[in-house]
């Protein structure tokens, strides 16, 4: 088991179902492929993607953008699609991208308690906990508790607002600028921006932690 | 439908387990599983809320007990079998038996960089919008056996309009494919204590993205 790459990282699934997932899914993409319903090289095409182009790196160069650039910043409240459209990290940008402001006494968190969706462009694959009946029953009946499991305690004085992302409108958090970053570079602000800050179960880190 | 994916404010599934640099795949054969589900989702023979329809279906015990792509998985065999793309004996020989359908449209490697991004649901309204920000609204008491998404939690339940969000395929009738028949969307602010009494925080606030259909006025 020791040379099998997928069971290191696999703690939610038993070996058998990984092996029997394993054939079942080639199965699949078999029958489908032969009644020529896709081209195959698609297939490894969009998950190239997945692994390599599309994550959260592309929202941490918006929210970094959005620190440096009071036009910039007003601009993707007022319509994320529209301001995150001309930076060209993508080809294109769905239409319903929403992003909404952390302030000192204000902190959003994004679930939902439906299925799954999530701003793939900006943020790439959910991560699986985000997927989760823990996460999608407790983020909006106990959002702290939610973030104490996460290790995150809000300054005192901070209300929760829970966005259920429960249509085709997706959200991302534009968390607060960690102080002591005056006059820092976009791209030295984005490595502050981790993916748990933009869907509210996290902070952005502080300077000391990249240093 | 009230089903098992309806989970918001539900007790006993424990604690958020984040997981430290968690890789993109778990194992290969999630990548391609998503990957296959984007692939034959691009022919259009059914559409989103059609697949989200076909998730919540499950039965709860395999809703619960499965992956989330395994999940995926299922549903896929679910739906080109339900739709005649494929028949059951074929994915049990993990071969096609019989040719494919002709179908609309097929995804070539080339255009793949285009389908990573998600379609428009925004369509020109049959009707002007019923309500504006701050108009006080109540959520209808409604149980579909069908897809809706309108979670429990928030039927019945009075909160403020705060935004507008265009006029959008309705998943109500569109996962019935009875239609995209377009509707207004509103985000909807509820007071914690509104949804969970008083055993709420007292400043907690939760919106949900409400279609014109679920509301009347409060």
């Amino acid at each position: 088991m020791a040379h099998d790459h997928d069971h290191d990282h696999d703690d939610h699934e038993h070996g058998s179902e990984l092996n029997e997932m394993q054939l079942r899914v080639r199965a699949l993409e078999t029958v489908l492929a032969e009644k020529g319903y896709f081209d195959p090289a698609a297939i490894d095409k969009i998950i190239e993607a997945y692994e390599t182009k599309v994550g959260p790196h592309i929202g941490a160069r918006v929210v970094a953008k959005a620190w440096s650039d009071p036009a910039f910043k007003r601009a993707l409240i007022e319509d994320a699609s529209k301001a995150v459209l001309p930076l060209g990290f993508l080809n294109r940008v769905g239409d319903h991208l929403i992003a909404v402001e952390n302030t000192p006494k204000l902190h959003n968190m994004i679930v939902c308690t439906l299925c799954s969706c999530y701003p793939w462009e900006v943020l790439g694959l959910p991560p699986v906990w985000y997927k989760s009946a823990p996460y999608r029953s407790r983020a909006v009946i106990d959002p702290r508790g939610v973030l104490a499991d996460f290790g995150v305690t809000l300054p005192a004085g901070a209300d929760i607002r829970v966005w259920d992302s429960t249509a085709e409108t997706r959200f991302i958090v534009l968390p607060m600028r960690p102080q002591r970053t005056a006059g820092w570079s976009e791209e030295k602000l984005a490595a502050l921006v981790t993916r748990d800050s933009m869907i509210g179960t996290g902070l952005p880190k502080q300077p000391s932690e990249i240093a | 439908m009230d089903g098992i994916h309806d989970m918001g404010g539900m007790h006993g599934f424990g604690k958020v387990e984040p997981e430290p640099d968690e890789p993109v795949f778990h194992s290969q054969w999630e990548g391609r599983c998503l990957a296959l589900n984007r692939a034959m989702g691009y022919t259009g023979v059914w559409t989103i809320d059609q697949t989200r329809a076909g998730i919540e279906e499950l039965p709860p015990d395999v809703y619960l007990s499965s992956s989330y792509y395994k999940k995926w998985a299922v549903r896929l065999e679910n739906l080109v079998v339900a739709r005649g793309l494929a028949d059951a004996d074929e994915i049990k020989a993990g071969h096609a038996l019989r040719p494919g359908k002709t179908l609309k449209r097929k995804l070539a490697a080339a255009d793949v960089p285009n389908t990573l991004t998600r379609g428009s649901f925004a369509r020109p309204a049959q009707a002007p919008a019923r309500f504006k920000p701050g108009d006080r609204v109540r959520t209808k008491n409604i149980h579909p056996a069908t897809h809706t998404r309108l979670p429990r939690y928030a039927r019945g339940r009075t909160g403020v309009v705060e935004a507008l969000r265009g006029c959008h395929v309705f998943p109500d009738t569109a996962a019935l494919g009875k239609g995209e028949d377009p509707q207004w969307l509103y985000t909807v602010l509820f007071e914690g204590r509104e949804l969970w009494g008083d055993s709420a925080e007292p400043s907690l606030k939760v919106s949900i993205e409400a279609f014109e259909p679920y509301l009347e006025s409060a």
